[in-house]
């Protein structure tokens, strides 16, 4: 299994499927931190944008991505102020241009990103910036990895770790995987002749009856990780609960702000009311995020849900297993 | 995730730098990488410095991303 | 007191009464000087005998300055190049501008100085236009309305429906600089770079392009949707396929340090001054080599070639190797972090 998003892209690419023997069956995970957004939390973001003078400042790869009623860039085009940007840094510049209006920046992403929205918490809080806000709906990667080898459903024989995840926590947290289940891991970067790296180690790890954690993407993961990431992370978060969508609850696989910063809570600060969530009839991107299913298996792809009109998030975020099979062309064997 | 790219700090200035990626310049910050120096490759995500890289394997990184790039030729 | 207001284009501009007059005749008359313009008759009258080429456009690109242009220059690339598409040499140009109440003047004689340079060097007229101004808030600055017209020389028939199996592909040069420019200056996404829009006119290199061989069947400028949607359109309207091989298409460096840093793909990366060709196979080198003695065909390169098997599909051979379909770019170009 490749676990991280960036790494289903890369595959489908560059048609490393095709190049690989046919013995080598690769299975898409979890790790799209988008795909993995729950109706529930996206409802959320998108109440916030109606309330009077509320800048949304998010990431681009959630402008699409399908709620109960609407989605980001339908409530753009009904006139609420959604801006899309690269940065935390881009979103507290807007904050400090428009004094008179709250910005809110809607926190998603793994451990690569929990980080950079901690330090823009910060920053916030050195700068005296008192109208930016988060929406917390960061999620953690070694807990949901836990509850998925813990279902039994898929069985794996070598799992890809996320490159710049990685790069944050370090190579010990994968360690349980290795230990406690036999699996061999190997720590990837984000090039095709990365990806060839690591199923060869994985491979060889097989061959060899062996199983622990290696670092192929050595140029940029340390097996401590970046302690001063870790840290801020720590003093701004706590873990909670989450919920990811198809998986359900995974306790301890969420950031919340801890309490000497719940004041830059965006749900806290404003009264809002999401309304009753639905889910979309038909969509098996649970299935799909476990690796059960594969988007062939969807009574939906290709018909219903083409990335022009997308009825679950994995056909609209440009990581998401749906997008690219249907866009790199898992017809081709790849 | 994932997208992060190798960069060329060139200069500081207090928790912010100056960063190059194949040509083009970025502020950054180096919040969660404070003790980058000018010189230093460092892996930026969404213009953060997440890690700093060894030169070496950085030069190395870069150079799979040219061969991509196709003609290895540029105008300047 | 009136000499003050008049630094910015005010509602009354647009009206027809005597403000707009000394608009039109300082700001667009003067600087586009010819003689089908300085009439100022409701439309322009000339003559002609073949087939003509017709085209129409609308520019309305944020922000209208950007490096390597402005929305002037690109309206009259734009048409001209469209133009160029059928194989036409661009003749006249029609130039209608919807203004922004409060866009200061110094800012619209910029684009009209630039929409000057560019029509001389396509060898183009504007002769006749149309002037509004709307309310603050109703357009974003400016939008530029164009249409165009051009003479298709005799024995060429180029269109979309012509490729045939076993023709090449020609791309002209490097794609995704314009897209890039442009994003580079957006608001939440800015960073610094040299690299320039590749907006410029094509009439020429088409010329040359028809000198150096009469088997060229199909042109395309591949503007909004970039590479990819263009080669999708051709091989949908010809009903062939057309397989690229990665390491030969041309991009430059920090195009793919931009599009590695957002995380777009080139291939789907708006560009303004490049052109695809479906050429039989036979003249392709030489369709090449003329293309490369032109200022703007230097990076020009046989990118790939038409099949007839799976019509209507675009396939990739990617560095590795391997293949995968390239399909059309579906909505917008959005910025990822993933």
């Amino acid at each position: 299994m490749e676990f991280c998003g960036g790494h289903t892209v890369t595959i489908f690419r560059y048609g490393i499927r095709q190049v690989l023997p046919p013995t080598i069956n690769m299975v898409s995970g979890p790790g799209c931190p988008i795909c993995v957004t729950a109706n529930a939390d996206l409802d959320k973001a998108l109440a916030l944008s109606q309330v009077p003078d509320v800048i949304i400042a998010t990431f681009g790869d959630m402008l699409k991505v399908p709620g109960s009623r609407s989605s980001l860039q339908q409530v753009r085009a009904d006139g609420a102020d959604v801006r899309t940007v690269y940065s935390t840094m881009d979103a507290l510049k807007i904050a400090e241009d428009n004094p008179t209006k709250s910005v809110v920046f809607l926190g998603i992403g793994f451990e690569t990103t929990a980080p950079t929205i901690a330090a823009s918490i910060l920053q916030a809080e050195e700068k005296e910036i008192r109208n930016y806000y988060v929406l917390p709906l960061h999620k953690l990667c070694p807990p949901v990895l836990r509850a998925i080898l813990d279902s039994g459903e898929v069985k794996l024989q070598g799992l890809i770790c996320p490159g710049h995840v990685s790069a944050i926590i370090g190579s010990h947290p994968w360690d349980f995987i290795a230990r406690d289940y036999g699996i061999p891991c190997v720590v990837c970067g984000f090039e095709p002749l990365d990806i060839l790296q690591g199923v060869d180690m994985l491979v060889a790890q097989i061959e060899n009856g062996e199983s622990r954690v290696e670092i192929a993407y050595r140029r940029g993961v340390r097996p401590e990780g970046n302690q001063q990431a870790l840290k801020l992370m720590a003093q701004v978060f706590e873990p909670c609960p989450a919920h990811w969508r198809g998986i359900g609850e995974v306790p301890d696989s969420g950031l919340k702000l801890g309490r000497r910063y719940q004041h830059f809570d965006a749900e806290l600060a404003f009264n809002i009311n999401p309304g009753p969530t639905y889910e979309h009839v038909g969509c098996v991107c649970g299935d799909i995020l476990r690796g059960v299913k594969t988007p062939a298996d969807c009574p939906l792809f290709g018909k219903a849900c083409t990335p022009q009109y997308p009825v679950g998030p994995c056909m609209v975020s440009s990581e998401g297993s749906c997008s690219a099979y249907y866009l790199y062309g898992g017809g081709l064997g790849g | 995730m994932c997208l992060a790219i190798p960069a060329l700090i060139k200069s500081i200035e207090d928790k912010e730098a100056e960063a190059e990626m194949g040509g083009i310049t970025r502020r950054i910050s180096l919040w969660l990488t404070p003790e980058a120096k000018i010189g230093d490759y460092v892996l930026v995500h969404t213009g953060y410095a997440i890690n700093i890289l060894d030169q070496k394997e950085a030069e190395e990184t870069l150079s799979l991303l040219e061969q991509i790039a196709g003609l290895a030729e540029e105008e300047s | 007191m009136e000499e003050v207001l008049e630094d910015k284009i005010l509602l009354a501009h647009g009206s027809g009464g005597k403000l707009s007059h000394e608009l039109v005749e300082r700001s667009f008359v003067k600087a586009l000087a010819n003689p089908l313009l300085a009439k100022l008759d409701d439309s322009a009258v000339f003559d002609f005998s073949g087939r003509l080429a017709f085209t129409t456009d609308s520019y309305v690109v944020s922000p209208i300055f950007f490096p390597g242009g402005d929305i002037g220059k690109l309206a009259v690339c734009g048409t001209v190049n469209d133009l160029a598409m059928s194989g036409a040499r661009p003749l006249y140009l029609s130039l209608s501008f919807i203004i922004e109440e409060g866009l200061p003047q110094s800012e619209l004689n910029q684009i009209v100085n630039s929409i000057q340079k560019a029509a001389r060097e396509a060898g183009v007229e504007i002769v006749t236009g149309d002037t509004k101004v709307v309310h603050k808030g109703s357009a974003d600055k400016l939008f530029v309305n164009t249409a165009g017209v051009g003479i298709i020389p005799e024995g060429v028939d180029i269109s979309g429906d012509k490729a045939r199996p076993g023709d090449r592909v020609i791309l002209s040069g490097t794609i995704g600089d314009h897209g890039i420019a442009v994003l580079s200056q957006r608001e939440g996404l800015s960073f610094f770079t040299r690299l320039e829009s590749d907006c410029a006119p094509l009439g020429d290199l088409v010329a040359e392009m028809l000198n150096a061989s009469p088997n060229i069947h199909c042109l395309r400028d591949p503007t909004r949707g970039g590479l990819a949607t263009s080669l999708n359109e051709l091989a949908k309207q010809s009903k062939v396929s057309i397989r690229i091989e990665e390491e030969k298409i041309p991009v430059r460096e920090e195009v793919m340090a931009a599009c590695e840093m957002l995380g777009l793909d080139p291939l789907y990366v708006a560009n303004e001054g490049k052109l695809v060709a479906i050429v039989l196979a036979e003249d392709a080198d030489k369709v090449l080599t003329a293309m490369r003695e032109n200022n703007y065909g230097k990076r020009a390169a046989i990118i790939g070639e038409v099949r007839a098997e799976n019509p209507g599909r675009v396939v990739m051979k990617t560095c590795l190797g391997a293949s995968r379909i390239v399909d059309m770019l579906v909505g917008d170009l959005l910025p990822r972090i993933c």
